[in-house]
């Protein structure tokens, strides 16, 4: 079976016209698709952040954390003192989920987690990175 | 480095360490002090931003609830007793009879005259009619021991904003509840409160001291989080012609404090949780005073860190704000007669400032 599927992609591969061929080509039309696809996701993830994961006790991110602000992104992975070992950014933001807004954590690779890490992140944006600062 | 604020809070919660551990919990008290004039020292209490929230039947957030309650009981551990509370807006989240009845019931316990502060989030969901009916008027002045208090709804916006197109009436609640609308408006005091606050001061003596109470800053911070007020500028220059002003706010949830000519800005804490100073958000601008020393960064594991309450002692027209800050050390920001503006007692030098304050 596997077999059988690679040789269907091979021969549609071959088909293609030679210029979807070249990897490095890519049009303005190509830009603007992908920054689409990525503030479609931002604004998800900026309506998770206000309110919308349906969180029994009805807290939001944004009561805290206005824009996103003093959510720091950049200065992670760092060593999360009070959880006593080096987390990644979506760590804490599940601990906000099941802390101060008393719901259940998301997995991490759940779509609403990478779409508020967008949102959090883009409102971020230019801040340089700074990984295990304090 | 600390010792000072801890003198100063020893000092008036003088009844034994019960007091001094309950002295961590989140209030501001006022001092406001009299000089040439024959009028007396007083305090007072100041708790604020409460953000009570309902869930459903009889739940509410616990988080919020214990934020009050705590002040609540600190408060009432003062000793001498404050000569009265002030209590600076937004007892509800969404502005809803639950909510403001359930805070109320929680003030209740609280062992004194209550003054009341009209917010945006008791505001938008009915215009304050309820809050009004529970509490009293949103504008009014009294006299006490000389000071001559004057407490502003400040939190009204343009009229069409107010009464365009909404789904329903707590959707315009939530739109003016979220902080960071982009669609939001900025607060204003407005004509009619305005023509009443000349008519007001008319009566009252150019040195007699002034404290305005209001619950958005009568200055200009940053619009983007309506840390704004839009007439800010005109009731300013109608507070210029007397000695000495005071203006007091909450709706920051953080510690700030400016001078401006003959007026004094102080704001005071939240009990509910605490906001990031705006130049946190890189994105924009913002126009924090720069006599202002930041509260710590809050640390969310202690959920009650960043969150506070007041006591404000009152001498010679000045006003002195004592921080009570759970989890925190607690700061005091009083007024330095020789360099005519609220300081920091213990950390306005840059040498004393702590390691924390300056993170992000």
């Amino acid at each position: 079976m596997k077999a059988l599927n690679s040789r269907v992609i091979l021969v549609a591969t071959l088909l293609l016209p030679a210029q979807h061929l070249l990897a490095d080509e890519f049009t303005e039309a190509d830009l603007k698709r992908w920054k689409q696809q990525y503030m479609k996701v931002v604004d998800e993830g900026s309506k998770l952040f206000h309110g919308g994961l349906g969180n029994k006790n009805t807290v939001s991110c944004d009561q805290c954390h206005p824009n996103a602000a003093n959510t720091h992104p950049e200065t992670y992975p760092k060593f999360q003192q009070q959880l006593g070992k080096v987390a990644v950014f979506s760590e804490m933001i599940n601990w906000c989920i099941e802390n101060p807004l008393e719901s259940s954590p998301l997995t991490l690779d759940d779509p609403r987690m990478t779409a508020m890490q967008a949102y959090i992140t883009e409102e971020r944006r230019n801040v340089p990175l700074a990984p295990g600062k304090h | 480095m600390n010792r000072k604020n801890h003198f100063n809070r020893r000092e008036f919660l003088k009844k034994g360490s019960a007091l001094i551990a309950a002295g961590s919990l989140p209030l501001s008290l006022v001092e406001v002090a009299f000089g040439k004039t024959q009028a007396e020292s007083f305090t007072f209490a100041y708790i604020s931003d409460s953000h009570i929230t309902h869930i459903k039947g009889n739940n509410f957030v616990r988080n919020w609830d214990r934020g009050l309650t705590r002040a609540i009981a600190e408060a009432n551990l003062l000793t001498p007793r404050p000569d009265f509370i002030f209590y600076g807006g937004d007892i509800a989240q969404l502005g809803t009879p639950e909510e403001i009845d359930h805070g109320l019931d929680l003030l209740g316990a609280l062992r004194g005259d209550v003054h009341h502060v009209m917010g945006e989030h008791d505001y938008y969901l009915d215009l304050g009619e309820h809050w009004r009916k529970r509490i009293g008027p949103d504008h009014y002045s009294f006299d006490h021991k000389g000071v001559h208090f004057v407490v502003l709804n400040s939190i009204l916006t343009h009229d069409d904003w107010i009464h365009k197109k909404w789904d329903s009436p707590m959707h315009r609640m939530k739109a003016m509840a979220r902080l960071d609308n982009p669609d939001g408006s900025p607060f204003l005091v407005g004509d009619p409160q305005r023509e009443w606050l000349r008519k007001d001061l008319e009566k009252v003596s150019k040195n007699t001291p002034l404290v305005v109470v209001s619950h958005s800053p009568l200055q200009k911070i940053y619009k983007g989080w309506n840390f704004w007020t839009d007439d800010a500028e005109q009731i300013q220059a109608m507070l210029k012609p007397f000695d000495k002003v005071t203006v007091l706010y909450g709706h920051v949830h953080q510690i700030q404090y400016n001078q401006i000519d003959n007026i004094s800005f102080h704001a005071v804490m939240a009990t509910a949780w605490p906001w990031p100073y705006p130049s946190t958000y890189t994105r924009q601008a913002s126009y924090l005073p720069k006599l202002t020393v930041e509260i710590n960064r809050a640390d969310p594991f202690f959920e009650r860190d960043g969150t506070g309450w007041q006591f404000i002692n009152m001498h010679t027209g000045d006003i002195d704000v004592h921080y009570a800050l759970p989890d925190n050390r607690n700061r005091s920001v009083i007024f330095d007669k020789k360099k005519g503006h609220p300081v920091d007692s213990g950390h306005q030098a840059e040498s004393a400032r702590i390691p924390p304050m300056k993170h992000f």
